[in-house]
C-alpha cells in the first residue's frame, strides 16, 4: 500500500473511533454537557487533559523548533509541564471543592461581582479563541500536506467532525473522544521516536538513546553536534543565543499561562472528588511528560541527520524525501554560489547559507527522511490530527460555556430552564466551530504569532486572581478586576506593540529589561499581583460570606462524593 | 446519574463552621498545607528555574553520570520535567495523609 492509502486509512479509522464514541457518550443535561457529569476516573481524566492540552503546536511544531533552536527550545519543555505543578498545588484540589462549571463562575462567585464574572468571561474567550483558530489551521495543513486536499477542504472536514462530538456530547463526549485521541497521538508520536533511537544509538528508549556516547569516537551526541553547528557557524546547540533573563522570563510566562488556561482548569471539574483532582494532575502530567521528554530526543537525531543528509551534498544527488518536500514549499534550496553543493550554514559561517527549511517538517518528514515503513508516515497524519481536534473540541467547549452558563443563565437570563440553557450551550458550540473554522480558513496574519500569547494574556489574567482568591481572604473584587484589567492590557499591549504594530522594532536592545513579548506575561502577572493586593488595603473588606467560602474551599471534605464513578 | 451535591454551577454551601475546636484544627491543617506548598515549589524552582536556567551554563561542565547529556541541559530538557512529576505524585501522598491526619478527608476507597 501506499502512503497515501495507508494515511486515508488511518485517518478515516480514527475518525470513526471518534464518531462512535461521540455517539454513545451523549450528553443529556447540563451538568453532564459542562463537566461530564462530575463522575470521570482520575485516570481517564488525566488522559484526556493530556489530549486536550497536547495541541499541534505540540505535536508537529514543538521537536521542530527545538531542533532549531537548541538550548533556548528548553524554554517549551520545561514551560509548558512546569505549569502542571502550579495546577496541582495551587489551583486544582480548590476548584474542584468549589465545585463549580467554569473559571468565571469561580471568578463571579469569590468577588461577589457580576463585573468580576464578565471580566472573565471576555478573558476566557479571548485566550480560548486566540488558541482555537490555530488548531483548525492545523488540521488544514496536515490534510493538505498527507491528503493532497486543499485547506479549505481539511478545515471544513475538521469542523465537521468537532461538530459532531462537541455539540453532541459535551464536555461528556469530549472527555471519552480524548482519550481515544491521547492513544493516537502518543502512539504516532512514540513509533518513529523508537525506530531512530534504534538506528542511531541502538537504545530503543529515546530519552537514554539521547545521552548515547559513540563508544569508537568517545564522543556524545551533543559533542558530535555542537561539534558539527561550529564548522557550519551555527551557535552551540547545548548553549543557545537568547539571554538567561529572557529564558527565565519565557519559562515563568509559560508555566503561568499553562495553569491559567480555562480548558485546562476545567477539566478538573470532571472528576469526583478533591483527592481525585489532585491525582489527576498527576496522571495527566506524566501522559504529558512522556511525549515532551521524547520531543528533544527527536530534535537531536532529526537534527543531526538533516545536517549529515545534505550539508555540501551535490543538489542533483539529494534523496527523493529532499524533492518531495521542496515540492509544498516547506523546504527551498537556492544555490547562490553556483558550486551545485548545497550549503546548509548559520550566522557565523563565512558563506552565505542556501537551504530554508520550515521547522514544522522536522516531524511530518521525519519518517520519510530516516525510511520508515508507509504506515508509519500515515500514522504521524492521523496523530497530527487528533491532537489538533481534541484541542480545539476542548476551546469551543470553554467558549460555548461561557456563553450559554456565564452569560445566559449567571448574568442575563438567570430564569432560564435547564433544557433551555442545554439548547443555549449547543448553539453556542456550534457557532464558535463556525467562526473558529472561519478564522482557520481566512488566518487574520498574526493568528500563528498570537497562539504562543495566549499563554501570557491567561498568565496576567486568571492566575493571581484565582490564587489570590483561594489564599487570602482579604482580596476584594475591585483589586481582582483592576489587576485582571490590568494585567491582561499590559500584557496585550506590549506584545501587539511589537508584533501588530511595530514588528521591526522587536529588538532585544528595544524590549523593556529585555524581556521580549514572549516573556512580557510574567511581568503582566506581577503587575496584576501587585494592584490586587494594594487596591485591596484600600477597599472595604469582602462581605462575611465569601470568607466563609473561602474556608470551605481550603477544606476537601463535602465535595459532593455521591458520584459514581464510570470509566 | 447520581445527584450533584453540593449543586453545580454554584458556591457549596455557605454555612460557617461556627464550632471553634473545628476552626483551630482547619486552621492548623491550612498552617500544614501551606508548609508543605512552600517546600514542594522550593524544589520546583530550583530544578527547572535554578539548575535548569540559572545555572545551566556552569553545570554544563559536567554531564550526567554515565551518558552524554551535559548536566545544565539535561536539567531543562528532561530532568525538570521527572523532577515535576516526581512533586504532584509527593504532593498528593502528603496530602492525602494530612486530610486523614485532620480528619478532612472525603471517604472512599484508595
Amino acid at each position: 500500500m501506499t502512503v497515501q492509502s495507508w494515511t486515508f486509512l488511518l485517518v478515516a479509522a480514527s475518525f470513526a473511533l471518534y464518531i462512535g464514541i461521540a455517539i454513545w457518550q451523549r450528553a443529556g443535561s447540563t451538568q453532564e454537557f459542562y463537566v461530564a457529569g462530575g463522575g470521570v476516573s482520575p485516570l481517564a481524566n488525566g488522559m484526556a487533559t493530556a489530549a486536550d492540552w497536547m495541541s499541534a503546536a505540540s505535536f508537529i511544531s514543538m521537536a521542530g523548533l527545538i531542533s532549531f533552536m537548541g538550548y533556548d527550545g528548553s524554554v517549551y519543555l520545561m514551560g509548558w509541564t512546569g505549569g502542571y505543578v502550579l495546577l496541582a498545588l495551587l489551583l486544582a484540589p480548590y476548584l474542584r471543592k468549589f465545585g463549580a462549571f467554569t473559571v468565571p463562575d469561580f471568578v463571579g462567585d469569590r468577588y461577589y461581582s457580576q463585573t468580576a464574572r464578565i471580566v472573565a468571561v471576555i478573558c476566557a474567550i479571548f485566550v480560548s479563541f486566540t488558541y482555537v483558530a490555530g488548531q483548525m489551521r492545523g488540521v488544514g495543513i496536515v490534510f493538505s500536506r498527507f491528503l493532497e486536499v486543499d485547506i479549505t477542504t481539511g478545515v471544513i472536514i475538521g469542523m465537521a467532525i468537532v461538530f459532531f462530538y462537541a455539540v453532541l456530547g459535551g464536555m461528556k463526549g469530549i472527555t471519552y473522544t480524548q482519550v481515544a485521541q491521547y492513544c493516537v497521538l502518543i502512539f504516532a508520536y512514540m513509533v518513529p521516536a523508537i525506530f531512530l533511537s534504534m538506528m542511531i544509538t541502538g537504545n530503543p528508549i529515546p530519552q537514554m538513546g539521547l545521552g548515547h556516547v559513540d563508544p569508537s569516537t568517545g564522543l556524545s551526541l551533543f559533542e558530535s553536534l555542537n561539534g558539527l553547528h561550529e564548522q557550519l557557524g551555527f551557535a552551540a546547540y547545548t548553549s543557545g543565543t537568547k539571554s538567561t533573563l529572557d529564558v527565565f522570563f519565557i519559562t515563568a510566562a509559560l508555566m503561568v499561562g499553562t495553569a491559567g488556561l480555562p480548558h485546562v482548569i476545567v477539566r478538573f471539574y470532571t472528576v469526583p472528588r478533591v483527592r481525585d483532582a489532585r491525582i489527576s494532575v498527576g496522571w495527566a502530567l506524566i501522559f504529558i511528560a512522556l511525549l515532551y521528554t521524547t520531543a528533544p530526543a527527536i530534535a537531536v537525531f532529526a537534527r543531526t541527520n538533516l545536517i549529515n543528509s545534505v550539508s555540501e551534498t551535490p543538489y542533483s544527488e539529494v534523496p527523493e524525501w529532499f524533492n518531495n518536500w521542496e515540492a509544498t514549499g516547506l523546504l527551498s534550496f537556492d544555490d547562490k554560489n553556483g558550486d551545485g553543493l548545497i550549503q546548509f550554514v548559520g550566522p557565523n559561517a563565512d558563506v552565505e547559507n542556501e537551504l530554508t527549511v520550515d521547522r514544522d517538517i522536522m516531524v511530518l518528514a521525519n519518517p520519510e527522511i530516516s525510511g520508515l515503513p508507509a504506515w508509519v508516515v500515515g500514522l504521524v497524519a492521523a496523530g497530527g490530527l487528533a491532537a489538533a481536534l481534541s484541542t480545539a473540541a476542548g476551546l469551543l467547549l470553554v467558549v460555548s460555556s461561557a456563553i450559554s452558563h456565564d452569560l445566559l443563565k449567571r448574568s442575563l437570563m438567570p430564569e432560564i430552564t435547564e433544557r433551555g440553557e442545554l439548547i443555549a450551550a449547543r448553539v453556542a458550540a456550534g457557532a464558535a466551530v463556525v467562526v473558529a473554522g472561519y478564522l482557520g480558513v481566512n488566518p487574520p496574519g498574526f493568528v500563528a504569532e498570537v497562539v504562543a500569547f495566549a499563554f501570557g494574556l491567561a498568565a496576567s489574567s486568571f492566575f493571581p486572581a484565582i490564587v489570590l482568591g483561594i489564599f487570602t481572604k482579604r482580596t476584594t473584587r475591585e483589586g481582582a478586576i483592576l489587576g485582571m484589567i490590568l494585567g491582561i492590557t499590559f500584557t496585550a499591549a506590549y506584545i501587539s506593540w511589537f508584533k501588530l504594530l511595530h514588528p521591526e522594532l522587536n529588538t532585544a536592545a528595544n524590549w523593556w529589561f529585555g524581556i521580549s513579548p514572549e516573556g512580557i506575561g510574567t511581568l503582566g502577572m506581577l503587575l496584576n499581583f501587585t494592584v490586587a493586593i494594594v487596591v485591596s488595603r484600600f477597599t472595604p473588606e469582602p462581605p462575611a460570606h465569601v470568607q466563609v467560602l473561602v474556608d470551605l474551599i481550603r477544606v476537601p471534605r463535602g465535595a459532593g462524593e455521591a458520584h459514581e464513578i464510570s470509566a | 446519574m447520581a445527584d450533584a451535591e453540593p449543586p453545580y454551577g454554584s458556591a457549596p454551601k455557605r454555612e460557617s463552621v461556627t464550632d471553634p475546636e473545628t476552626r483551630a484544627r482547619h486552621a492548623e491543617y491550612w498552617r500544614r498545607n501551606i508548609r508543605y506548598l512552600v517546600g514542594l515549589l522550593v524544589v520546583w524552582f530550583v530544578v527547572s528555574f535554578g539548575f535548569g536556567i540559572i545555572l545551566a551554563e556552569p553545570l554544563n561542565a559536567f554531564n550526567l553520570p554515565g551518558t552524554g547529556f551535559p548536566l545544565g541541559f539535561w536539567f531543562a530538557q528532561q530532568g525538570s520535567i521527572y523532577a515535576f512529576v516526581i512533586l504532584i505524585f509527593v504532593y498528593v501522598k502528603l496530602m492525602n495523609g494530612l486530610d486523614v491526619e485532620f480528619g478532612v478527608d472525603e471517604g472512599g476507597e484508595s
